[in-house]
């Protein structure tokens, strides 16, 4: 698995996975004797934490940015939630939002500032705005670029010094991926959610299971989400050490893309599809991985310990340093009990929390916040829990706004927000204080990621709100309120069999 | 980019797995929007800890970080590979890297290198019995030497000789601006354009 050497690769009639496709037909120079490919980028998206370093490359280095109109930026990771009308308060947030806006300006960069419709996390604002689609590369300055590949795209996060050399060539040279496949058949069942499957996959393959690869979420749990659960799953495939994750192209990925601002129209409409169809991965493609997940059993899934990979099913009890064979695991499960201040053998069911946070690039979109609107409507938060809903983008806010989400989530007990990153990595005033546990639809349970001495658990919307409601770490499936819910990351013809 | 042949410097045993780029570099710190002077940043949590390893006197000026594997999962914040370098780091050796780390660092002259287990542990062995002792990464044969110990490393072939060379990424890729003008002449037109902006009446 160290490795990160593809096996060769022909163009021509051999059975190819979707990864291999989208790859092959971005090669703008192959490479030769163990050099990386060049490979051409569709999208760049940019914001404002990776951004400031790559414009001054440029501009020390009197080079344009060569594609205006492949590349995007929004402002996310600093922007408060509260009062946007208003001066950023915190000096270095503002420095950082101010230097993103004369940027853009100097060299014609199209951004969405605080305020504007399209403004948001930038993992969210690139599909609705119909720009993430499928057979193309996206690149951003942020891990969590992976979300993009829910579409059949291939997308990465990048470091810096890429950024400026996208910016300069649109282009970037990467060595070939390995290709894994995650099969993930049968149905889940009510209550059981896209966030679910892909917390159970990194525990499954750990947070370094997928280092070298690209990963292909297949079958028919997968075929059977929406475009925001796919969204959600290929979001953490870098949690599993992969930097893309990808779902093939279908009719539920065309019906998303159809009609969106950027979506193609008329003839470039119907060569677009055309193409997308051949995307999908060949029969007799082989894959250099493969691991199996099955549907029908998962469970609601929450993490306990400092790494997406330290996780288990919400019905089970937090584990030992003794469960663990290999030894860095049993170090790090053990540091982890120390920070988390857990105790092994206590039921995940019995873990308090003082906060719950429904929000970020994993878990902000409209039928995110659906889900969790389903399961607190008419409810009142525990008491003493600190619940905070921020919706993905701007745009996410007001179709939620226009749904009456706000006013059922303001009638729990919590706080609406304006959208951004927020509390998923707390760069602006969300975050948690020393010593709080937090129950957190976001990616990442880091020590200290939420705030200094914040304990995160990474749950699904579904949990979340049951979470909220009982002050304690739940599922719908314990509350006694009718199982009528939305299960978030589904489409709605399965609603029906809630 | 300088050109990179060979480090010797103090070695730090850093017998810790899987550590994130959010240990490494806590988010507060991302919101500069220089390329330097991240020294102060890096391990910041950690090294509140007077007992942390950093913090010993035998390890100041250190220049070889010897950790465990996964070292810098998470977040792709090159910053991350700023402060290590800004710290004094000019090598990381460690059984698995994060691909994105592994990619910023040949990018910023930090040399991360490939070193089984078995042999991270040999090397901790060696630099615990006497903290503060000097090693040697050599790039040119891919080798590390601590006391008796001579051990090889993997890095791949292509970051090594860019590391070597001290090659700017940019201008090898300007090298072939026309293969990247035919092939931009060649796409299709469906594919996605973020000008002109083209608006919705208003949101769903």
């Amino acid at each position: 698995m160290n490795s990160t050497e593809a096996k060769p690769r022909t163009l021509a009639e051999k059975a190819r996975t979707l990864a291999e496709k989208v790859w092959d037909d971005h090669v703008v120079v192959k490479g030769e004797n163990g050099e990386p490919d060049l490979i051409y980028i569709d999208l760049h998206l940019v914001h404002e934490v990776t951004s400031p370093q790559a414009f001054d490359g440029l501009r020390v280095n009197d080079r344009p940015l060569r594609r205006l109109d492949l590349t995007i930026a929004t402002e996310d990771h600093n922007t408060p939630t509260l009062n946007i009308d208003r001066v950023i308060a915190d000096p270095t947030s503002r420095l950082q939002i101010d230097t993103l806006r004369r940027n853009a300006e100097e060299f014609g960069v199209r951004i969405h500032s605080l305020g504007d419709k399209e403004q948001g996390i930038v993992h969210v604002v690139g599909p609705q705005l119909g720009l993430t689609m499928p057979g193309i590369t996206v690149v951003c300055g942020d891990s969590h670029t992976s979300t993009h590949g829910a579409f059949g795209s291939m997308a990465f996060g990048i470091g810096t010094s890429e950024v400026e050399h996208v910016m300069a060539t649109q282009t970037l040279p990467l060595k070939p991926f390995k290709t894994m496949a995650i099969n993930v058949e049968g149905t889940l069942r009510p209550g059981v959610t896209a966030k679910d499957i892909i917390l159970a996959v990194i525990a499954k393959i750990g947070t370094g299971g997928g280092q070298g690869y690209v990963l292909e979420y297949r079958g028919s749990a997968i075929r059977s989400l929406s475009m925001d659960g796919r969204m959600t799953i290929c979001n953490m495939s870098i949690e599993a050490g992969a930097r893309a994750g990808m779902v093939a192209p279908d009719q539920t990925t065309f019906d998303y893309v159809e009609g969106r601002d950027h979506a193609p129209t008329g003839q470039d409409w119907e060569d677009a599809v055309a193409y997308w169809k051949t995307l999908p991965t060949d029969e007799g493609a082989v894959f250099d991985a493969e691991i199996f997940i099955d549907a029908d059993e998962l469970e609601p899934f929450v993490t306990w310990g400092t790494n997406p990979g330290q996780g288990v099913s919400l019905s089970e009890a937090v584990p030992g340093p003794d469960d663990f064979d290999d030894p860095h695991e049993k170090v790090a499960a053990q540091r982890a009990l120390e920070y988390m201040d857990l105790e092994a053998g206590t039921p995940m069911k019995d873990i308090r929390v003082d906060a719950v946070f429904m929000g970020s690039c994993t878990n902000s979109r409209i039928e995110d916040l659906r889900a969790f609107a389903s399961i607190i409507q008419g409810q009142k938060k525990a008491d003493g829990v600190r619940v905070m809903v921020v919706p993905g983008s701007a745009r996410v806010r007001l179709e939620a706004e226009a749904e009456g989400l706000d006013q059922v989530i303001k009638d729990f007990g919590a706080e609406w927000r304006f959208a951004g990153c927020s509390m998923c990595l707390g760069m602006n005033p969300d975050q948690l204080a020393p010593g709080e546990r937090c129950a957190s639809t976001s990616n990442r349970n880091f020590e200290g990621r939420q705030g200094k001495g914040g304990r995160t658990h990474l749950v699904s919307p579904l949990v979340a709100a049951a979470t909220a409601i009982r002050g304690t770490l739940s599922s719908p499936w314990d509350l006694s309120i009718d199982t009528a819910f939305a299960p978030a990351g589904q489409q709605r013809n399965q609603e029906v069999q809630a | 980019m300088q050109k990179f042949s060979s480090v010797t410097g103090v070695g730090v045993p850093f017998r810790r797995s899987n550590v994130d780029t959010d240990q490494i570099i806590p988010a507060v710190f991302l919101k500069r929007v220089t390329k330097t002077g991240f020294d102060d940043a890096l391990f910041h949590g950690w090294r509140q800890d007077p007992e942390f390893i950093l913090n010993q006197p035998a390890y100041q000026g250190a220049r070889i970080l010897v950790a465990g594997p996964d070292f810098g999962t998470g977040s792709s914040r090159e910053h991350a590979v700023w402060a290590l370098r800004d710290f004094g780091f000019d090598v990381v050796l460690s059984p698995r890297f994060a691909d994105i780390f592994r990619g910023n660092s040949g990018k910023q002259g930090l040399l991360a290198g490939q070193v089984p287990e078995a042999d991270i542990e040999r090397i901790w062995a060696e630099l615990e019995a006497e903290p503060g002792r000097e090693m040697t990464v050599d790039l040119e044969t891919q080798t590390v030497s601590v006391g008796a110990l001579s051990i090889g490393f993997d890095i791949d072939a292509y970051t090594r000789w860019r590391l070597l060379e001290g090659l700017d990424d940019i201008a090898l890729t300007l090298r072939n601006e026309q293969a990247i003008s035919e092939f931009e002449s060649r796409r299709e037109r469906w594919r996605p354009r973020t000008l002109p902006v083209r608006q919705s009446a208003g949101a769903e």
